[in-house]
């Protein structure tokens, strides 16, 4: 983990103009990459006292082990397969090689001790946005401890211990004296994934999974269907899916895809949010779900294409009755996120039915005001689910009546903050993602760019940045896949995961490079093809192709 | 391989246009994918006719053999390696579970015939900027021919007839009745790796190689070494990786490691050019060898830095001269790179015995004068050595002397046009690389950018433009390393593939788009859809 370039906002300016000509760019200057005082931590904990002096850890006889006064002992399983996980990240070598435990040699420090001090440990739970995130973790000699209220916070903490491991010159496995207290500053730290415009095998999931536990990610927002696929296989309409998906096998997620992947995830703190978009974006529910859509006219004739859901058919509430009912029970998450973005009224506009149905309903030709009768509709079948509902902003933009609990959703780009104002004003809790949509690309090192978002600097009370829980890293599917979605993503996510841990000032661009090129070599030593920041090498380089 | 949309200009300008705006971007529209009639041939053959007569190809009984008049036979390894490698890709899961002689079906083509007609097949040769890689290719039943006058030609009709084999509706291996002529507009098709800003594991370049052979690439140009590191292990001067490698054993690459590359790639017709960029570009060479360098002066003392090579030393061209010479063995293609791009002269200025040396030759203050001195003395060693060579556009810029057969490389993106006109009337052979740097990355269908660009739309003669003898792709290593080079380069770099390859007027971009070779190429999607074979990787 060692590289050897650093960053000037300087360099930036540079870099970004001559990509931008697209001439003479390989005179750029290369300068040297400094190193952090809190070496690779990332996201960087709330506070941080490390000392110089280092003890060693030996492979041999370091155990991560159950505090004698945990609540929680050996029959809790994630935090077993946490400290399986944790051991091979911290010893990826020498405990495959079996060493023999007599012949080891003592540990500086013999034993992480995990501590969980509230009496109901919350390990067979799954998170929320209100689970206790924090930990205090102390490395001493001849043992670390980490107390944490929660199972929660104790997976924040391992990872963080397994941060704090170096190896020294001799490649000894080492690690400070450290006193660390740390708790999330946001408590939804997010990630959105597309997989409707590309079929993500549940590998790749899987793989992204992992790399935001080590961001302290909590939160995979699982965009899953949209107009060009539906790989969600539905028990109750397995038309679907059947008709709707690429393929009808190879690229669904079936009922035991989605379970392993809720399990994967709540095993590492992490949330499953499912996205089911409507009434637009739903071209591909229509393959498999006759007169759900609205057909669309040219003239006096229907024009044989479709358009959103169609809105005053009494079966399309039916059918979204049942459909909830299924996703309600199938993620276990207290939210579901609705869409309500981007609907189109080009096609209800050329629909005589749809135009009869506005003058009834005494619309006139405002066809938001039918799009808010639909939303008002849906938000009332899946408050009968018992969940809590989060929708994208055009929905409160538009003046639908919402729950209190209601989180807005706000990605458009333009003017972030003052709709951000706005909702807060209204009393709604509410998440940000328009600074962080990952899909668009550009030259140069824009993980600076997501770094720099400060999401609480718009106009309010105290009260009303309250409000505003978190965020999400978007990354809409149009341009990856399998085959390059996973560089894509990382460390340019991790940018975001630190904006959304850490404390509002950690914001040393500098101190953040150092410890994110060391991050993300961490990242690839791991197995995550995190792509670099910048000219430089890890000491261990992705061994995949 | 099969996707579900169509690109239209209209769509690209939108999505561009979204893209930096930042905003509202979830609304482009969808269009759906047509298919070219040339179904999934990329880059696409100089002269194509295919019937919609269809045949079948079994598992168990097709073969490629040698044609008995074929000048080449059982004993070319390049071209048995190549049957080898196309039977695997036109069969990848039958062959594989062994299937039963005797149980198998006849095949409607039973044999690929390849035939190579020149009396020198050019088995053990390795490819040149001469090689001719023309072929013929006829499809019909029982026996299809593949004729060419070299193994060249052969390499690269075995990958069109590949192209060609598509799977039918119950999944059984087809193809329809063909002939094809092709031949390349273009006999430079290169693209450029950068190995000193990120090292990159063997197999990564060995992936990439492959790759190429499938767009019909022929050159790899390797930036083997460049400020940051120097990772080429050199046995004559092995201080150079050991102390300027960014690790001395586990970041070079040795003379094994070198020869492997050279093989692999000759046996897929692909010319391997090093590049060893002086006098610029040159802060690792110093770390393990004293001197070779100048040093920088701040005021009337060293700072301590270092500068481009130190050009008045006659130490510095014993160096050269005994490194190239090992260079020159090494690699057997008939040309070096030898850079000299982006000289920064502001050490030179501040050592006082280099301005001594400027005055001494009556260059005054015009540093470009000592630097095109260096450049000259360092093709005059590389001319003893009996190589060509490859310079970055500055040198003749500059006005270098330079041998008639040298090769300009164009790289400054304002008005390439203008430097492959005023190259060319200079009688310099060329190649184009400015519109295709493809590290400079953006959101949307950049491939169409790269894939528009006309390399001689210059004013010029014919003569003139016969001298631009192609173009390479460049991957600078500033971002890309291991894990993301491989997709981010293609099918990108595929777009450079047929401009390069394929006739001037093959510029349908909604029948390109139907394009995207598949295999395990670990090649990024163009657009929303799919692939019937997903990348399992990861």
């Amino acid at each position: 983990m060692i590289a050897t370039l650093q960053f000037t906002t300087l360099l930036l300016a540079v870099i970004v103009c001559r990509a931008t000509q697209d001439y003479a760019y390989k005179d750029v200057e290369e300068p040297t990459l400094g190193d952090s005082q809190y070496g690779s931590l990332w996201p960087l904990p709330q506070k941080v006292e490390m000392s110089t002096v280092a003890f060693k850890l030996s492979g041999a006889s370091f155990q991560i082990v159950d505090a004698k006064e945990s609540s929680s002992g050996a029959s809790c399983s994630l935090l077993q397969n946490a400290y399986r996980r944790y051991d091979e990240y911290i010893f990826p070598i020498s405990r495959m090689q079996g060493q023999n435990k007599e012949k080891a040699f003592a540990s500086d420090v013999s034993e992480l001790q995990v501590w969980i001090t509230s009496a109901d440990s919350e390990c067979d739970s799954y998170p929320s946005v209100t689970s206790d995130e924090s930990y205090e973790l102390t490395v001493d000699s001849p043992v670390a401890v980490l107390k944490a209220p929660k199972v929660w916070g104790a997976l924040r903490g391992l990872e963080t211990f397994s941060q704090l491991v170096y190896e020294d010159e001799y490649g000894a496995k080492s690690i400070n004296r450290t006193e660390i207290q740390d708790f999330p500053r946001f408590a939804h730290r997010g990630l959105l994934l597309d997989t409707s415009r590309h079929f993500l095998p549940i590998k790749v999931i899987l793989a992204n999974l992992e790399a935001m536990a080590w961001n302290k990610f909590n939160v995979f927002h699982w965009h899953i269907v949209d107009d060009p696929s539906f790989p969600y296989m539905s028990r109750t309409f397995p038309q679907l899916s059947q008709q709707g998906a690429y393929h009808p096998y190879t690229h669904v997620y079936t009922p035991s895809d989605v379970k392993m992947i809720i399990e994967f995830a709540r095993l590492r703190g992490i949330r499953v949010v499912s996205e089911f978009d409507t009434p637009g974006h739903t071209q591909s529910w229509g393959k498999g779900q006759k007169d759900l859509l609205t057909p669309c006219y040219s003239g006096a004739s229907p024009s044989g294409s479709f358009g959103p859901v169609n809105p005053i058919l009494n079966t399309t509430y039916d059918f979204m009755a049942m459909f909830f009912k299924e996703v309600s029970t199938v993620f276990p998450d207290a939210y579901i996120h609705l869409g309500g973005d981007e609907v189109d009224f080009s096609c209800w506009k050329s629909n005589p039915d749809i135009q009869k149905f506005m003058a009834q309903q005494g619309f006139g030709t405002d066809y938001s005001k039918l799009e808010s009768f639909y939303i008002q509709r849906l938000l009332d079948i899946v408050t009968t689910t018992n969940k809590g509902y989060m929708i994208w902003q055009e929905v409160f933009d538009n003046g639908v009546k919402l729950k209190s609990d209601t989180v807005v959703h706000v990605w458009m780009g333009n003017k972030f903050e003052e709709e951000l104002q706005k909702v807060t004003e209204a009393g709604f809790t509410t998440i940000l993602s328009a600074p962080w949509y990952l899909d668009y690309i550009s030259y140069g090192q824009d993980w600076q760019k997501y770094y720099k978002v400060e999401p609480l600097i718009f106009n309010g009370t105290d009260a009303q940045k309250k409000l505003v829980v978190g965020g999400e890293a978007c990354l809409w599917g149009e341009y990856v896949d399998a085959t390059n979605l996973t560089p894509r993503l990382w460390p340019r996510a991790s940018a975001v995961g630190e904006r959304l841990w850490s404390d509002k000032d950690v914001k040393d661009t500098n101190d953040a490079y150092s410890r994110l090129t060391k991050h993300r070599c961490r990242m690839v030593q791991r197995g995550i093809p995190a792509e670099p920041l910048f000219t430089g090498y890890c000491a261990h380089e992705y061994k995949g192709v």
